[in-house]
């Protein structure tokens, strides 16, 4: 059981903010997130597009800014549980909460502050009849153990950069390989491009564009798919077929966790973002309010004074007074310390 | 400026007439947004997500698509001749009177 003081559900902007401003008043953090790194939208949607509203940086790109904020929070040594969504909550009678993930990891802590924006991010599923029915039975969404492919026909349908990695990735495993997209253009990495080109002069692997899946067949587990291109039908027998088409975000298994919802936003009051329950607190784009704006900046703003409001919640009674880094300095969890240097002055 | 009139019929089918600023530089998502209908942008208009995918039901001659945006509308969902991301549309004064409709939810 992974033990912190503050569980930060989401790893974005506001929810690596608030592991720095919990270190100042030395509080520990654990953070888990659905994707395999830390950033949210910011490293999953949008990582080389610059953003111009950040107080202080004129410009930086979101990937930037993902990597300043776990520099900026290091040596308070966050705990990270990737790759696993929040799922259930569960409060002990002293007060603090165990959070159980997907996987079934169990975080205990006496905080829990959701900052999970839009929500997890869940691949898109095309809207293909029956297509639940073959789910994990010929058809995923994604790829975990690419093992399972070996020696089998393949269809991967998509044309970004996580269907052109895959599809270069298993010509190495799979029996077959065949890549359907929409249209002739694939908008992932121009040397992917390359590469795909090169097995397809290979005949290695099957480009199908542009090409639309209409039908899933199969009885007991997928057996093949139905296409159209360019105004043809055409069946192909396939043990697996994998749509690749990006994520999106869901509120998913937090919206049952006895929270107010508001327009699929968690409600809160502005005093210190805490939700009707009391010691979980919601901050950045997953809570709303009147006169909420979803800005990264206003998620900071939130996850400061979450973290006040925190401690007092942790440590009850304990005073506490607010410090400014420029005179304290930083004492890091891990022994370090930073601080500014003296002034040296010197006598004539 | 004049506000200019665009109406949406959003996924129930009941149409909005909607005043639309053309000095704010918005577009249709956004403008959506203003008037809490049911789009939620998610990407923040970058032609990420098609959560603001719509049809055009008018006749309005609107800027061609960019390649970004048909890379979005070739990955997303229920997509048709007449798809537009939202995001994608910028509001202005010869838009008076377009008609659009929201395209289901994924």
């Amino acid at each position: 059981m992974i033990e912190t003081d503050i569980l930060i559900i989401g790893a974005g902007p506001t929810g690596l903010f608030a592991v720095f401003e919990a270190g100042l008043l030395r509080m520990k953090c654990h953070l888990i997130d659905a994707l395999p790194q830390p950033g949210g939208q910011c490293s999953e949607l949008y990582p080389k597009k610059p953003i111009y509203d950040i107080p202080g940086s004129p410009e930086i790109l979101a990937g930037d800014l993902t990597k300043n904020l776990l520099k900026q929070s290091e040596q308070f040594q966050p705990g990270f549980t990737l790759g696993e969504r929040a799922d259930t909550i569960e409060k002990l009678e002293d007060g603090s909460f165990i959070v159980r993930t997907n996987k079934g990891t169990e975080h205990k802590a006496k905080v829990i502050a959701i900052a999970g924006g839009l929500g997890s991010f869940e691949p898109r599923k095309p809207p293909l009849e029956g297509i639940e029915k073959y789910e994990d039975k010929g058809v995923n969404y994604f790829i975990k153990n690419p093992e399972i492919y070996r020696d089998k026909k393949v269809v991967i349908a998509g044309g970004g950069d996580s269907a052109l990695d895959w599809s270069i990735y298993l010509t190495d495993i799979a029996k077959e390989v065949k890549l359907i997209h929409r249209r002739n253009e694939f908008r992932g990495a121009l040397d992917s491009v390359e590469k795909l080109r090169e097995l397809k002069n290979e005949g290695k692997i099957e480009i199908i564009t542009p090409a639309e899946v209409d039908a899933l067949h199969g009885a007991e587990k997928l057996e093949g798919i139905t296409i159209s291109s360019k105004g043809e039908e055409r069946e192909i027998v396939t043990d697996h077929f994998i749509p690749l088409f990006g994520l999106s975000p869901k509120l998913g298994p937090i919206a049952n966790w006895g929270l107010e919802i508001e327009n699929n936003a968690i409600k809160v009051n502005t005093f210190d973002y805490q939700t009707n329950v009391p010691g979980i607190y919601a901050i950045g784009d997953v809570n709303t309010y009147p006169g909420k704006l979803k800005l990264i900046l206003c998620g900071f703003h939130e996850a400061t004074l979450m973290c006040q409001s925190a401690f007092q919640h942790i440590n009850p009674g304990k005073r506490n007074v607010l410090k400014y880094t420029t005179v304290s300095g930083i004492d890091g969890f891990d022994g370090s310390r930073k601080e500014a240097e003296k002034a040296v002055v010197e006598a004539i | 400026m004049e506000d200019i009139t665009i109406t949406i019929k959003d996924r129930d089918g009941k149409a909005h007439d909607l005043l639309a600023p053309t000095d704010m530089a918005m577009n249709i998502m956004e403008l959506c947004k203003s008037y809490a209908l049911p789009v939620e942008g998610t990407c923040g208009g970058m032609a990420l997500c098609a959560s603001c995918q719509c049809y055009v039901l008018s006749d309005h001659t609107l800027p061609p698509s960019t390649d970004d945006e048909e890379a979005m509308l070739s990955e997303a969902f229920y997509v048709k001749e007449n798809s537009r991301l939202g995001c994608q549309l910028p509001i202005t004064k010869d838009m008076d009177g377009l008609v659009l409709e929201l395209a289901p939810e994924y």
